[in-house]
C-alpha cells in the first residue's frame, strides 16, 4: 500500500515541536529588515510528533537495506554496516564538535584521523592520504586535479586522461570536470585492457590512464606493471579508482602497482552504511611527489600537537568548506580498528571466496562471458534467457519479488545483459545458497513461464514503476 | 574480531566447488611481483569493549560542545535537533540501504528525497530542487558550472560576502573549466552594488550572492534584482541559509535562478563539518532542469496505477552519459537529506519561523548590549540576520581565550580568514542567562 504523503497529513494548527522560550524582551523585527523582506507563506507540513514518526517509520517499510538481507550490487561492496560504528560515532565527544574550534580542542578527532590516514596508507601503498573527499567521484575529481596542478607546475601540457570502456561512468565524467578531453579505449578479448591499443592512445599529451584493478569485470589486470611502463615512460600518471580494493586488501597493493593517485571507498571497503545514496567519504592517497598539490589544509603533526597546515602553496585548494565527511570516517576508523590488518585480509579472502562459489555454481544455467579468473566480483550476461523472452531487467525485478536485492546491472557495458554480482565477505554459505537457488528458479520460470518474470515484480509494496513517464512528464515535488 | 561467518568446513566445500585447493590459487591471478609478500602493518583487533574504551578515551582528548556555550556559525550552525531525528534515520532500512537502483523496493528512500525536493522548493521559492549535492561549498561550485552551461559564458561575479571557504571551493571546481571569476568587494558587510554594476555586462554567466550573508548581513535583494535583469542572459545564483528563509522572502521572488547552501542548520549534527549537504533549486524550465547535476526523483505509477517513485532525468547522469554528464556526481547525502526532510516536517511551517524569529531576536539582543560596550563594537547593526561582526581594539585572540576560560566560545576569529574582527552567531537554543554572561564578560574586559 502506498503510504502518503508528509503534507498530506497536515491540518492547520497542528504542532510536533517545542522550543525554548524567548525569555528576553521583545524585539521587534521591523527595526531591522525592511517590511518587503519578510515572506508572505511558509507552505510547510503541520503536523504532530506522533504523524511525523508513523509517516517515516512507514516509508522505512517499504525499503530494503543489508540488514534486511543479501545486497549483491556489483561494485558497490555492499558489506554488513557494524553497529558498534554507529554507537561510537554519536560519541558526543566525538561528534558535537564545531569545525571552526581551536585545534587544541580537537586533539583526540586529530590523532584518530591522523591514525586513520597512515593505515589508509599503509593499506593502499600510498605515501600521503587527504580526507577531504566526500564521495568517490569527489575523490576522482579530487586525484585529477591534482594530476593538473602537477602538470601546470612542472609546465607541460598535458590535456587528456584515457579511459576504459569498463570503467565506472564517475571516472570519464570526473576527468571532464578536471578539464580533460577523454581517450576511450575499448578492453580486449579476455576483459582487460588491451596492451596495443593503449599503445596507440597513448602520447606526450596523455596526463593519466584511469583504471580499476581488478577492473569492473572482477578481473585482474595481469599487465599492469607494463600497463604502468607505457604510461609512465609517456611521462603521465597512473590513477586507481579504489572501488574494488575489497578484492585485493592485504593482498596487493594499488602503490606496489605503481599508481600515482588513487581514491578510496570508505562506504564501500570499509563498512560504512550507504545512507540510501550517501554520506560517502572518497579519501584520496597520492606518492611523495604528489604530496604538494592536495587539497588545504592538510592534517599535521609536531613533537607535541597534531594540527592543521593551511599554508600549501602549490595546493589545488579546498574541494570541500570544512574537512569532509568526518563522521564517517570515524566509522571507518572503527572498523579498521575492530579488524586489524589481519582481519582486513580474511575479509578479502572471504570476499574473494564467496564471488568465486557464486560464479561456479551460476555459470552454467547463465553465460559467462569472460572466462578469466576474477576476483570479489564477476559478470554474468542474460543473453540466453533474453533469448527466451525475459531480460536481465526482467529478471532482476523477479528477485525483488523473493525479498532479495538484484545484482547491478547493464553495467559493465561491455557485456550484453550484464548482471554484475559481488556478495562480499559478510554473506555466509546460506544466505549465498538462497541467492543462487532463488536465480537458478528464476532462470527456470523464463523457460516455462516467461509471462511471469516480464511482468514482475508482483509483490512489491508498488509493481513495475513507469520510467518512461516520469521522464516525460516531470512530476519533481508537491 | 571480523565480520566472516563461513566455518573451516563451509570454506573446504566452496573451494572444492570452485575446483582450488586453497583460496591462494584464487589469488594466482595477481602477478607475483605486484603481491604484498607481508602482513598489513595495521594495529586493530579490538573487542567491541576495547574499542569502546579506546574511543572514549580519544573523545576525552577533545573539548566538544558539551563543554561550552557556543557562538561559533560561519556555515555551520548549533541549531536544535528534535530527538526523534535520530531515532528515525537510525531505522536500518534507511541508513544501510543503497541508492535506490531497485525502485521497487526503494521507495521509502525515493518518497523522502521527493519530499525533501518539495521543501527545499518551498522554503527557496524555486521550482525544481535536486536530491542532494555534498555539501554548502561544492553545491555552490555545482551551480556556478551549471550557470556556466546555460549562459555559456565563462565570467563569474562572486561577492565577497560569499563564504571565504565557498568561494575557495568555487576556483577549485571553476579554473579547470577555464572560469574567469572576479570578486565583487564590499560596502560595509554587503556587496558594493556599485561595484557590481561596473562589472555587470553581457559576458557575465553569473552574479553569486549569499543572502544572508557570510557576516549575517542580508544583501539589498531587490537592487541586485534589478541590475542583474538588464541582461538577459545573466543568471543569478543566491546561495542561502534556509533557517533565515523561515523567515525571509525567499531567493526565487528576488529573481534567483540558481538557489543553493548548506542544508546542516535543517537539523544536523555539527560532526565537526560533515556530513552534510548541499541542496540545490532552480527555476522550472527546461533549459536549466536539463543541466541540474545529481540524482532527482520523481512521481510516476506503476503498471496498475498506483503512485510510485522513481530516479528520474537520468540522462544528465554520469553512468548514462559518461563524459557528457552535467557533473561526475553519484553518491550524494542522501541520509542528511533524510533528517532534513524529518526536521522540516517536524518542524513546520509554524517551527521553521519560529527557529529563525527566535533566532534573529536573540541575536539582535546580544548585539545591542555588545554594541553597547566601550570596546566593541557590532559592524552590520542594521541589516544582519542571527550573525553579526564585532569590532574590538582588544586583541581578538585574548578576547576570545579569555572567554574560553569561562567556557563560552565567543565566535569564530575572522583572522582565520585573514581578517579582523569576531563573527558571532545566536541560535535559538541560547538562553538569556547566557547572553547577559557573556555582555559582562566582554564589558569587564
Amino acid at each position: 500500500m502506498a503510504e502518503r504523503l508528509i503534507i498530506d497529513y497536515s491540518s492547520p494548527g497542528r504542532k510536533g515541536y517545542s522550543l525554548p522560550p524567548l525569555e528576553i524582551p521583545e524585539v521587534d523585527m521591523g527595526d531591522y529588515i525592511k517590511e518587503s523582506y519578510f515572506r508572505d507563506e511558509l507552505k510547510l507540513p503541520e503536523v504532530s510528533e506522533v504523524d511525523v514518526v508513523r509517516h517515516y517509520t512507514a516509508l522505512s517499510e517499504l525499503n530494503y537495506g543489508v540488514d534486511s538481507g543479501i545486497y549483491p550490487l556489483g561494485s558497490c561492496t555492499m558489506k554488513y554496516n557494524p553497529k558498534r560504528n554507529e554507537d561510537i560515532a554519536r560519541i558526543e565527544g566525538l561528534s558535537q564538535l564545531h569545525p571552526y574550534q581551536d585545534e587544541e580542542d580537537l586533539q583526540g578527532s586529530f590523532e584518530f584521523l591522523y591514525e586513520l590516514k597512515r593505515d589508509l596508507a599503509e593499506i593502499s601503498g600510498m605515501d600521503e592520504m587527504t580526507l577531504q573527499p566526500a564521495s568517490g567521484a569527489h575523490g576522482e575529481l579530487t586525484g585529477l586535479l591534482i594530476i593538473r596542478e602537477y602538470f601546470e607546475d612542472k609546465g607541460i601540457e598535458k590535456n587528456k586522461v584515457i579511459v576504459p570502456d569498463s570503467a565506472h561512468g564517475t571516472n570519464p565524467a570526473s576527468a571532464v570536470m578536471a578539464g580533460f578531453d577523454i581517450v576511450e579505449i575499448e578492453s580486449n578479448k579476455d576483459g582487460m585492457v588491451d596492451i596495443d591499443e593503449l599503445k596507440e592512445a597513448v602520447d606526450d599529451k596523455v596526463a593519466a590512464l584511469m583504471l580499476t584493478n581488478p577492473n569492473t569485470l572482477g578481473i585482474f589486470e595481469k599487465d599492469i606493471k607494463e600497463i604502468a611502463d607505457i604510461i609512465h615512460d609517456a611521462g603521465g600518471l597512473l590513477y586507481y579508482d579504489g572501488a574494488n580494493l575489497n578484492a585485493i586488501m592485504g593482498y596487493a597493493r594499488p602503490g606496489d602497482m605503481d599508481f600515482d593517485v588513487l581514491h578510496l571507498n570508505l562506504h564501500k571497503t570499509f563498512s560504512t552504511p550507504h545512507g540510501g545514496g550517501g554520506p560517502g567519504s572518497g579519501t584520496v592517497g597520492v606518492k611523495e611527489f604528489l604530496r604538494p598539490y592536495l587539497p588545504r589544509p592538510v592534517l599535521k603533526k609536531d613533537d607535541k600537537n597534531y594540527y592543521w597546515d593551511y599554508d600549501r602553496p602549490k595546493s589545488i585548494g579546498k574541494v570541500h568548506a570544512f574537512y569532509g565527511n568526518y563522521g564517517v570516517l570515524v566509522k571507518a576508523f572503527s572498523y579498521i580498528k575492530t579488524l586489524g590488518g589481519k582481519g582486513l585480509t580474511r575479509t578479502t579472502e572471504n570476499a574473494v571466496l564467496n564471488a568465486n562459489y557464486m560464479k561456479a555454481k551460476l555459470k552454467e544455467e547463465f553465460s559467462l562471458p569472460y572466462q578469466e579468473n576474477s576476483l570479489h566480483e564477476f559478470v554474468l550476461s542474460g543473453v540466453k534467457q533474453k533469448e527466451k523472452g525475459a531480460s536481465t531487467l526482467n529478471m532482476a525485478k523477479r528477485l525483488l519479488d523473493y525479498g532479495q536485492y538484484a545484482p547491478t546491472i547493464y553495467f559493465p557495458l561491455v557485456v550484453k545483459e550484464a548482471m554484475m554480482i559481488e556478495p562480499t565477505e559478510t554473506e555466509n554459505i546460506d544466505t549465498l545458497n538462497r541467492f543462487i537457488e532463488t536465480l537458478q528458479k528464476i532462470s527456470e520460470e523464463v523457460e516455462n513461464n516467461p509471462e511471469l518474470v516480464k511482468n514482475a515484480p508482483h509483490n512489491t509494496s508498488v509493481r513495475k514503476l513507469d520510467e518512461v513517464k516520469a521522464a516525460r512528464q516531470p512530476d519533481l515535488r508537491w | 574480531m571480523d565480520y566472516v561467518s563461513n566455518t573451516v568446513t563451509e570454506r573446504n566445500e566452496m573451494l572444492k566447488e570452485i575446483g582450488v585447493e586453497t583460496v591462494e590459487e584464487i589469488f594466482n591471478s595477481i602477478p607475483e611481483e605486484v603481491k604484498l609478500k607481508r602482513e598489513l602493518k595495521v594495529s586493530g583487533g579490538m573487542s567491541e569493549l576495547a574499542l569502546k574504551d579506546y574511543m572514549q578515551e580519544i573523545s576525552e582528548k577533545n573539548s566538544s560542545l558539551v563543554h561550552y556555550t557556543s557562538f561559533l556559525g560561519a556555515g555551520a550552525y548549533d541549531h536544535y535537533v528534535p530527538g526523534i531525528i535520530d531515532h528515525l534515520i537510525s531505522r536500518q532500512e534507511f541508513y544501510t540501504a543503497y541508492t535506490p537502483y531497485q525502485a521497487e523496493l526503494s521507495q521509502g528512500t525515493l518518497q523522502v528525497i521527493y519530499e525533501y525536493q518539495s521543501m527545499i522548493c518551498e522554503l527557496t521559492g524555486m521550482g525544481v530542487a535536486n536530491a542532494s549535492l555534498l555539501d554548502g561549498g561544492s553545491a555552490t561550485a555545482e551551480a556556478i558550472l551549471m550557470a556556466a552551461r546555460i549562459s555559456r559564458n565563462k565570467k563569474i561575479l562572486l561577492s565577497a560576502g560569499l563564504h571565504p571557504a565557498y568561494r575557495e571551493v568555487a576556483h577549485t571546481y571553476g579554473v579547470p573549466k577555464n572560469l574567469n571569476f572576479v570578486q565583487i568587494g564590499l560596502e560595509g558587510t554587503t556587496t558594493n552594488l556599485t561595484e557590481l554594476e561596473e562589472n555587470l555586462d553581457k559576458d557575465v554567466a553569473a552574479v553569486v550572492v549569499q543572502y544572508p550573508n557570510f557576516y549575517g548581513s542580508i544583501e539589498e535583494m531587490e537592487k541586485i534584482k534589478e541590475l542583474k535583469q538588464q541582461y538577459k542572459k545573466v543568471l543569478l545564483i543566491v546561495v542561502t541559509n534556509p533557517i533565515a528563509l523561515g523567515l525571509l522572502k525567499p531567493p526565487g521572488e528576488f529573481g534567483a535562478d540558481i538557489v543553493t547552501g548548506e542544508g546542516q542548520p535543517l537539523g544536523n549534527p555539527l560532526n565537526y563539518g560533515g556530513p552534510y549537504l548541499g541542496f540545490l533549486s532552480c527555476k522550472d524550465e527546461r533549459k536549466y532542469i536539463r543541466q541540474i547535476p545529481g540524482r532527482i526523483a520523481g512521481a510516476t505509477e506503476d503498471v496498475e496505477g498506483n503512485v510510485g517513485y522513481v530516479l528520474t532525468l537520468q540522462t544528465r547522469e554520469q553512468h548514462i552519459r559518461r563524459d557528457k554528464a552535467t557533473s561526475n556526481m553519484c553518491t550524494n547525502e542522501a541520509l542528511n537529506a533524510a533528517i532534513s526532510t524529518i526536521y522540516m516536517a517536524t518542524m513546520g511551517k509554524a517551527g521553521l519561523r519560529e527557529v529563525a524569529e527566535k533566532s534573529f531576536k536573540k541575536a539582535h539582543y546580544l548585539a545591542e548590549k555588545i554594541d553597547e560596550l566601550d570596546k566593541f563594537n557590532v559592524l552590520n547593526m542594521d541589516n544582519f540576520f542571527y550573525e553579526f561582526k564585532v569590532e574590538t581594539k582588544l586583541p581578538v585572540k585574548k578576547v576570545l581565550s579569555d572567554l574560553k576560560q569561562e567556557k563560552i566560545l565567543g565566535g569564530v576569529n575572522l583572522s582565520r580568514f585573514d581578517e579582523e574582527g569576531i563573527l558571532l552567531s545566536v541560535t535559538e537554543k541560547r538562553t538569556k542567562e547566557e547572553l547577559d554572561r557573556l555582555v559582562q564578560l566582554m564589558e569587564a574586559m
